[in-house]
């Protein structure tokens, strides 16, 4: 189910921005881009200093305890906010859909696990369906295509508002990839435990992509981006691979694409 | 039949070699989501009968031991037979005595999983007695010797040229100059042969989508009406079917039948959808003299009740398997047993254990899609990851990837020493990237399963949360 905006909104709402471990550590940009657009949609935004990793590698692997331990530095780190974000739907369903779960035999962690799993929005479902009429200001001349990660889209219902949120910049369209919705073979541990599988996975997703014609693949997890512009570079393809919230935050101009031309 | 779900990996990258396989998943994995997906646009009503099936299914398994009682009441009343079996082995000496008991030298079998899990037909074959397929995917399979690599296409693996190649070598009475390019040539050239077969049976045996515990009634669904030939030509008539089967009433059959063709093949309905109750009886102008059910558990009693319970809604539609994309990848051959896709990898380590299954609940990208479209709601992701939690608890899998991901976790949960670690880290790997001056990585040590197809971009090279502090926006 979309996301619904409260009733009670307070202002301005002060969002602990969740990087995710991806962003900050390959892709900082991303980071400076989501707290851009959620400072330009008038957002208090902070970057607690203590959050690591939502602890999804050691959930998808069965390592309970310390995927609980993990979970609950992130939950004492983004409790004091009115908003946790994340630019990305995967670690924002692990908080929002998982946590919960993880937690499920103790009642006090219960209790605030569910309370920080409320209040948790991947970026442009936070910025779309909870901030609502927010303005875009941002150009790119060119076609893209988006490609719809898993995550965001069965466990966060992230599908229409990257797509809407796009149709406000300038410049820019929007051609649809056969099978959008199809996986890209990244699964995170999956890619490089079942290598060869994972690259058949991620030939099928750039076969498409290609096929559109697009100018630049955008989406909304690092993880399934550096999979899809690793294979793409790979292949010798010029299409170039960005976070979706580079385009809406303009920061095209700025920053190299994940995948693109070579520069060197 | 052999189980070769320790050896998934290597399976795995025999299905990815082998190219006919890949077209024919290419076309499996469009064809079958497409016609579901025009089926349910023509029926509005589609997740409320989801939601039906579901509360019926988990009202049946919540009541199973009541309802099993009652259906065999039901079947014993109407003249059958019915024989509990607690596993596979139990399973083959029950059907191999009723077929000794009808004096069988061959046998019809209409298609069914449960006697390929029960390994039915090896058995009877040990025994001096001829089990012949009548499902023309499965006829296929029996010639060639290989078993099925898809629950309700189980020669899916083949092209039509490689079938027509298997005819000509076994259909020795047949010229073997004929044209069999044309698949209709193939159909009837099996059809002619299976006729023969059809009459001569001593006995049939079927498989059952449902059993009803209101009318003792067994239920198959077919689409070449083979089943329906199987069951009745015969004197004899064997039911298996597996504990969970069963159903409280017809109507309810009614409800699973409407979502099991649309979630399968994107058929309104299965051509044949076939009922049938006990022997036949004095004025029947067909049916079999004697009618056997023979009730499988093979430790489905096990998972009822507990955290897997929720897998024996399980109707058998394949719509998580063409829906899959690590099926795709691989095929039905990779799971190494006759259940594949997310259902048997969540399946086959409940009925043959962890330590041999342990890779298929661990070959999933989590892209939930099979949870999406399956018509009884099964949450397979979510049993998939419980596997994983047995297999990390039981030590199972590689030791590597286990000390990397604790290594990892150990900084991971503790802030304080993770980010000066990350910092270091990232600009290393930075300072490393820009050496190549390439922006990526094309080669890395210990990322190997990455980088052997795809390139690893080279990180920005100071962390945000560091630049953030900082000041930078």
């Amino acid at each position: 189910m979309v996301a619904q905006p409260p009733i009670d909104m307070p202002t301005p709402p002060h969002v602990g921005l969740f990087a995710t471990c991806l962003v900050d550590l390959m892709r900082p940009s991303v980071g400076f881009a989501a707290a851009r657009l959620l400072e330009a949609a008038g957002c208090r935004v902070s970057v607690p200093e203590s959050q690591t990793c939502c602890g999804q590698p050691a959930y998808n692997a069965g390592d309970q305890a310390d995927a609980r331990a993990i979970a609950l530095n992130t939950l004492a780190a983004f409790e004091p906010f009115d908003y946790v974000v994340a630019p990305s739907g995967s670690c924002a369903a692990m908080i929002r859909v998982h946590y919960p779960r993880l937690f499920a035999d103790d009642p006090e962690l219960l209790k605030r696990s569910q309370a920080l799993s409320d209040k948790t929005y991947e970026l442009t479902s936070f910025l779309k369906d909870i901030l609502q009429d927010i303005e875009i200001k941002a150009k790119f001349n060119g076609k893209i295509t988006y490609h719809d990660a898993c995550s965001g889209l069965r466990e966060m219902a992230v599908k229409e508002q990257p797509r809407a949120l796009l149709g406000d910049v300038v410049g820019l369209e929007l051609v649809e990839a056969a099978e959008s919705e199809a996986c890209c073979g990244f699964g995170g541990l999956f890619s490089v435990k079942y290598p060869d599988i994972s690259t058949k996975m991620v030939s099928d997703k750039t076969d498409v992509l290609i096929a559109t014609g697009a100018d630049m693949v955008l989406g909304g997890d690092l993880g399934c981006l550096m999979n899809i512009a690793g294979r793409l570079k790979r292949r010798g393809s010029n299409l170039e691979v960005r976070h979706v919230a580079e385009v809406l935050a303009d920061m095209t101009a700025d920053v190299p694409p994940i995948a693109g031309k070579d520069n060197a | 039949m052999q189980v070769t779900s320790k050896s998934f990996v290597a399976n795995a990258k025999k299905g990815l070699a082998d190219a006919n396989l890949q077209s024919s998943l290419a076309r499996l994995s469009t064809g079958f989501p497409i016609a579901r997906l025009a089926a349910i646009d023509r029926m509005p009503e589609f997740e409320q009968l989801r939601d039906d099936a579901v509360a019926i299914k988990d009202h049946t398994l919540a009541n199973l031991d009541a309802y099993l009682e009652r259906y065999e009441e039901k079947v014993i009343e109407s003249g059958g037979h019915v024989h509990w079996a607690a596993d596979g082995a139990q399973a083959r000496d029950i059907v191999l005595q009723i077929c000794r008991d009808a004096g069988a030298r061959t046998v019809t079998k209409g298609k069914s999983m449960i006697t390929e899990e029960a390994g039915i037909n090896e058995h009877l074959e040990a025994n001096g007695i001829e089990p012949i397929e009548t499902d023309l995917g499965e006829y296929i399979i029996q010639l060639r010797n290989e078993p099925p690599s898809h629950i309700i296409a189980p020669a899916i693996h083949l092209s039509k040229e490689q079938v027509a190649e298997t005819f000509v070598t076994e259909h020795t009475d047949f010229p073997a100059e004929r044209d069999l390019s044309d698949p209709r040539t193939l159909l009837e050239e099996a059809r002619a042969i299976l006729r023969r077969k059809f009459i001569a049976a001593d006995v049939g045996i079927t498989g059952a989508n449902m059993l009803i515990a209101e009318t003792g009634t067994s239920v198959i669904v077919t689409n070449e009406g083979n089943g329906d030939l199987t069951q009745t030509l015969p004197k004899t008539h064997i039911v298996v079917a597996s504990i969970e089967k069963v159903l409280p009433t017809l109507e309810d059959a009614t409800t699973i039948l409407r979502v099991l063709a649309r979630s399968a093949t994107g058929q309104e309905m299965a051509v044949y959808n076939t009922f049938s109750t006990g022997p036949r009886r004095p004025d029947d102008l067909d049916g079999p003299e004697n009618y056997h059910v023979v009730i499988l558990d093979n430790g489905r009693s096990d998972m009822l009740g507990g955290e897997f319970n929720d897998m024996l809604r399980c109707i058998k539609c394949s719509a998580c398997i063409n829906h899959c994309p690590v099926y795709k990848a691989v095929g039905g051959h990779a799971y190494g047993w006759c259940y594949s896709g997310p259902m048997g990898a969540v399946l086959v380590p409940g009925l043959q254990g962890l330590a041999e299954a342990h890779d298929l609940p661990q070959a999933s990208s989590f892209c939930g899609r099979c949870e999406d479209v399956c018509p009884v709601r099964i949450p397979l992701p979510r049993m998939l990851r419980a596997w994983r939690t047995k297999s990390y608890e039981a030590g199972l899998g590689s030791k590597t990837s286990r000390a990397g991901l604790g290594v990892w976790a150990y900084f991971a949960r503790r802030p304080a020493l993770y980010r000066p670690l990350m910092r270091v880290g990232v600009a290393v790997l930075a300072a490393l990237g820009s050496l190549r001056g390439r922006g990526r990585f094309s080669v890395l040590p210990l990322a190997g399963g990455w980088t052997a197809s795809r390139d690893l971009p080279v990180p920005e090279g100071k962390t945000f949360v560091e630049q953030w502090k900082r000041g930078k926006r």
